[in-house]
């Protein structure tokens, strides 16, 4: 533990973390995502993972040079949330595109995603049902994904809690949906299936096959 | 013999401007009323239906057959106890003997405050922020989600709904200042004290 008394081993080795912008304007995914909510969504909620974030890292390499063990310890647990909150948002704003820009269109259906798709869930309207009713089913606050197995590199839906991240179950996603009550409350109330029912005309289908070729590497 | 949404104690307008009727008009008419429907709907048929909220949710909880009705009986439970858990022109320090016990167990009314808005916080996504009783002692309690207390043997006094839903319209994502809000303008410590007397029980 000498090693890490010497704060120059640290400083500056976290960096702070910002807000992306987006690649629409807040009302370029009306009708399906109102001006409104996108807004509060990304500078406000994601925002504050990003804040909070950077605020965590600080109070780590503190704790670090200091060699304070029990707040070491107890940032840990802070940083993963608000880490989790930022990667997720950042995929899902990158998933998402105006209907205008090709939201909602599929590949091609030679494409090797498409195929995939197919071969596990017999068609792409197949798999939205079974991503929409897992994801609808989720307790509380979470995301669905489709991901691909870092493994196998197979296609793979998971759902998690919170913001735990599918990094950390062997799983490269390539597309998310925010199920956290801020991310449809304002458009769709309580009604989580409309939310879920709606989201596919706003998918960006042209990042996920980039994403899904790039994992296959 | 079905479950019936309780009344709300107060108008939907009671406790603005800290919580307004529109948040109070989805929070209840449609968060609350859809736990007891959907709790009918799973329970119709089952020996559920004619036990007491309380029964329902201890003997469904912890148990992968029965978690859909849990997580509607316990909701449903959890939203009849947050609404009589506030009061129109409610807030400040507490009350009574819930106020001893307080000070008992907190070093002061200010410390317990923070104390109770530090859990308002640290329960990472959905849940709930309870001031609990067992033994004669009181404490915090968070549970995430639909989980209530009761099924770990506490008796809860009072309760604040931290899912996103409760606060959204009015605070947006500061549940920092929903938490304080709720201690300093709306927590009704008579029903506090009232349930260390008669242990809660719908």
């Amino acid at each position: 533990m000498q090693f890490f008394k010497n704060s120059q081993f640290f400083f500056g080795t976290l960096k702070a973390h910002s807000l992306p912008a987006l690649k629409y304007g807040y009302s370029d995914l009306e009708p399906v995502l109102s001006a409104t909510l996108l807004e509060f969504h990304h500078s406000k909620h994601h925002q504050a993972y990003i804040n909070n974030l950077n605020a965590a890292q600080e109070q780590l390499e503190d704790a670090l040079a200091k060699n304070d063990v029990q707040r070491i310890a107890n940032v840990q647990g802070i940083i993963k949330f608000n880490l989790g909150g930022h990667l997720n948002h950042s995929l899902f704003w990158e998933n998402l595109t105006p209907i205008k820009n090709g939201g909602g269109q599929l590949p091609d259906a030679n494409s090797a995603l498409v195929q995939e798709i197919n071969k596990n869930w017999g068609s792409v309207d197949n798999f939205k049902t079974f991503f929409n009713t897992r994801t609808a089913a989720i307790q509380g606050s979470g995301w669905g994904f489709l991901g691909v197995d870092q493994q196998s590199k197979k296609l793979r839906y998971l759902e998690l809690p919170n913001q735990e991240i599918p990094q950390n179950y062997g799983l490269t996603p390539i597309l998310t949906i925010d199920v956290w009550e801020h991310a449809y409350w304002w458009d769709y109330k309580n009604v989580r299936p409309n939310f879920l029912a709606n989201i596919w005309k706003i998918v960006n289908w042209k990042d996920v096959e980039a994403r899904y070729n790039q994992a296959q590497k | 013999m079905s479950f019936v949404l309780d009344p709300l104690p107060y108008a939907q307008d009671a406790l603005a401007p800290h919580i307004s009727a529109n948040t109070i008009s989805f929070h209840y008419g449609k968060h609350h009323a859809g736990y007891v429907n959907k709790l009918n709907e799973l329970t119709k048929g089952t020996p559920y239906e004619t036990q007491s909220l309380t029964d329902v949710v201890k003997n469904t909880y912890g148990n992968p057959a029965t978690v859909a009705i849990f997580n509607n009986a316990a909701q449903n439970w959890n939203h009849t106890f947050y609404w009589r858990s506030m009061k129109q022109q409610g807030g400040g320090p507490a009350t009574g003997q819930v106020k001893d016990l307080i000070l008992q167990s907190f070093d002061s009314l200010d410390s317990f405050s923070k104390a109770f808005t530090d859990a308002a916080l640290g329960q990472f996504g959905s849940g709930w922020t309870w001031l609990v009783e067992k033994d004669g002692k009181v404490s915090i309690v968070k549970t995430s989600n639909a989980d209530n207390p009761i099924t770990q043997g506490y008796n809860p006094l009072i309760t604040l709904d931290v899912w996103e839903h409760a606060y959204y319209l009015d605070f947006q994502n500061r549940r920092v200042d929903y938490a304080n809000l709720f201690l300093t303008n709306l927590v009704n410590w008579d029903f506090a004290n009232q349930n260390l007397v008669n242990k809660a029980h719908l």
